[in-house]
């Protein structure tokens, strides 16, 4: 009977502990506040984008804005942990709440960001489809693909376009899918397949780890819109917006000259608007600052500008042209530097 | 000690168990209803839709490995289909691969031979204690370390191998060929027949006829003289290399390859042990009293030994079966567009349908395994003892 008896216990300490797990829904900010630190959706490694460096420590561009977030709601941007993810597990495991946000190149669509649930907060980088093939190959153009066999990284919005540039220029294609990014690196250096064909950033990314990157060339065609942002869950508005700020400012901090050597320095300038950002100004004569509107403290863009600094710091670190990726800015330069980077005013 | 019906309720064995069978029963169903509930209510709640109309939305990626026409346009519906189809094309042929492999080794395990012998028993250890993942992704990467298109190995003239694959002539069937399909079909009937009238004729007059070899050329010889009688309606399409890849022909992809030899290698083995043991089963005295009867030991072996040994063997062979099956998932680590890699993965991905799509999934390899079990379950039954023990 002690054996029955346990069982049934057992049983219903699940069923509680299941229904327990169900009930709770705080805001998604007290959560991340209580628990002392941000769970953030990572790539499962994307040079430049995020990947963990020799040390175990996780870098890139998509990786600074995770950071920016927890150097916002904790003053301490160190205050994070990536939780790698497979571009098929992502949504999956931001809508489980296993992690707060997500930030790993995701392209922001219709369909993610209504039907699934998810919540863009806005573009880190301005990204399209691309192709890269042999320079040996001698091809100069995507139109002269025909017939060509191509490694795709499934799990993307990459295949739907591949496909429908391929039957609009009505061109046959074999379709060689592989499941992660280095798979699709092996399959293409072997010479599986003519052609790879993913984000162009990634094409870069990929490229950099070749034994010899000069022999490999990105086609001039961008075959796509990828806008890459980071994303919340839907429903949960404040945190979206905690998130976007964050994302906003290191822009901000750009346009503005703020960089994380002068931010101190910066607190003198003379401009309302960095005197907003950094919180030195404050909210009408309340006596609070501008942190109040986000549930932080008035110092959180001054965090993320010191301790991760500005979106043109970020780029030049991880991805820019000193970078083994070597990435142009391109669209992703400034509006006021002929791209199309632009944030709503700090105000 | 009157019977107080309370008193019964508690300790009489039969009720007793009735209730707590019921109390469990009820438990389970209610933890099914709360997860569901519990998952159907979230799901409202982060407002992600659920529902089958994805099924009837056009997929918007290609296939290229497919036994049926697929393109973009296609619904996901279709690459449902696409994905059943090539997990069942890896697992068949996977399974008599297996099979004829498993069967040999396990005979070579038992031969007298120490060369042999030990070779097979190498085999057996190594394949059997390495994962099979790691056996795939391993005859992957040796195939697409072939030569590349540019330097295939051309052999037999007409087939070339390359790390895209074994490419080969296609037939194309001309009128007339339907004449050659069915004079096949009836050679086969006609055999069976005359095999049941020879056998009875055997048991009758005492004489033996060598029917394996009577039928077998009836069923090959048939249809070859109707091919040539009917002025051979058969064309072939070759391979030729024309930009990128080569044009025409048949060709077995390396992921198709890679998953055949790492399925059923791995499981060969298996079967090898199921094999060897099934004929360890059989008892030595049945070897040696068919000996004294002057049987030939290829006729210990058809008509003794291994009748008696397939009833060992049967039952675990349908559980290595079903683990090939189930193992053909690994597909999606070599890019094989199975049911899990295609629908399972791609078309997930696409319309975010996580519940549905792996619950589609699930049933589906269950149908698959269930209806291998029964189909072996009935074989099962022909090769049984009959009659009292």
């Amino acid at each position: 009977m002690t054996k029955i008896k346990s069982l049934f216990i057992s049983l219903l300490l699940t069923l509680g502990v299941s229904s327990a797990i169900a009930g709770s829904h705080g805001s998604t900010l007290d959560l991340v506040k209580d628990r002392g630190f941000l769970k953030c959706g990572s790539n499962t490694g994307l040079a430049g984008f995020g990947l963990p460096n020799d040390d175990g420590v996780w870098e890139g561009i998509d990786v600074d804005v995770c950071r920016a977030v927890a150097a916002a709601v904790f003053g301490d941007a160190s205050k994070v942990e990536y939780v790698p993810t497979t571009s098929k597990v992502r949504f999956t495991v931001l809508q489980s709440g296993e992690v707060d946000m997500l930030s790993r190149n995701t392209t922001w669509t219709l369909q993610r960001d209504v039907e699934l649930g998810l919540e863009f907060v806005g573009v880190n980088y301005y990204d399209g489809q691309g192709f890269m093939v042999p320079a040996s190959l001698g091809v100069s153009s995507a139109s002269e693909l025909d017939g060509a066999s191509v490694c795709i990284q499934v799990g993307t919005t990459t295949e739907m376009n591949l496909a429908d540039f391929f039957s609009a220029n009505g061109m046959s294609y074999e379709a060689v899918p592989v499941e992660t990014n280095s798979e699709a690196d092996a399959a293409y250096t072997a010479g599986r397949c003519d052609v790879y064909t993913t984000d162009a950033s990634g094409l870069y990314a990929s490229r950099a780890g070749y034994p010899d990157p000069s022999a490999h060339v990105v086609l001039p065609e961008i075959v796509s819109k990828e806008p890459l942002g980071p994303s919340v869950r839907h429903g949960d508005s404040a945190w979206a917006d905690i998130v976007r700020w964050s994302l906003n400012a290191m822009i901000i901090g750009e346009e503005k000259g703020i960089t994380s050597a002068n931010v101190d320095e910066m607190k003198n300038s003379k401009d309302p608007e960095v005197l907003r950002l950094l919180g030195v100004n404050q909210v009408g004569d309340t006596g609070a600052g501008y942190g109040q509107w986000l549930n932080l403290s008035d110092d959180w863009a001054y965090n993320i500008l010191q301790q991760v600094g500005n979106y043109s710091e970020s780029f030049e670190r991880h991805i820019g042209p000193n970078t083994p990726i070597n990435i142009q800015r391109g669209l992703n330069a400034l509006y006021k530097d002929g791209g199309i980077l632009y944030a709503p005013p700090f105000r | 000690m009157t019977s107080n019906p309370l008193r019964k309720l508690l300790f009489d064995e039969k009720i007793r168990s009735i209730w707590i069978q019921a109390l469990i029963v009820g438990l389970f169903a209610f933890l099914v209803y709360t997860v569901s509930q519990t998952t159907a209510y979230n799901l409202e709640k982060r407002g992600i839709g659920t529902g089958f109309e994805f099924l009837q939305m056009s997929a918007g990626y290609d296939i290229s490995f497919s036994l049926i026409d697929f393109t973009s346009k296609d619904t996901h519906l279709r690459a449902y289909f696409v994905g059943v189809l090539n997990t069942l094309l890896v697992s068949v042929t996977g399974i008599f691969l297996a099979t004829i492999l498993g069967f040999l080794v396990g005979v070579i395990r038992l031969s007298s031979n120490w060369l042999f012998r030990n070779i097979a028993y190498v085999y057996v250890e190594f394949t059997r204690n390495v994962p099979v993942l790691l056996q795939i992704i391993l005859w992957y990467s040796i195939l697409i370390h072939l030569p590349k298109v540019k330097q295939a190995v051309q052999f037999l003239e007409y087939f070339y191998l390359t790390n895209r694959g074994l490419y080969s002539p296609s037939p194309i069937f001309l009128e007339g060929f339907r004449f050659v399909a069915w004079s096949f079909v009836i050679a086969i009937i006609f055999t069976s027949f005359l095999k049941k009238y020879l056998k009875k004729k055997q048991n009758i007059t005492g004489n033996q006829y060598p029917i394996f070899y009577i039928n077998s050329a009836i069923i090959i010889f048939t249809p070859i003289l109707i091919f040539y009688i009917m002025g051979m309606p058969m064309e072939f399409s070759h391979p030729v290399i024309k930009g990128f890849n080569f044009q025409g022909g048949m060709v077995l992809r390396p992921e198709f390859m890679g998953m055949l030899l790492g399925l059923s290698i791995y499981t060969a083995a298996f079967i090898s042990e199921t094999v060897r043991s099934g004929i360890m089963a059989v008892s030595k005295g049945q070897r040696e009293a068919s000996q004294a009867l002057g049987l030939k030991s290829n006729f210990i072996m058809r008509l003794i030994i291994i009748p008696q040994a397939l009833r060992v063997i049967i039952p675990p062979l349908t559980s290595q079966y079903l683990n090939l099956t189930k193992n053909s998932s690994l597909g999606i680590a070599i890019g094989y567009s199975d049911l899990v890699h295609g629908f399972g993965g791609i078309s997930l991905n696409q319309t975010g349908k996580a519940i549905e799509i792996m619950l589609i999934v699930m049933v589906t390899y269950l149908i698959m395994s269930l209806t291998i079990s029964l189909l072996m379950n009935i074989y099962n039954r022909t090769v049984q003892f009959k009659g009292n023990a």
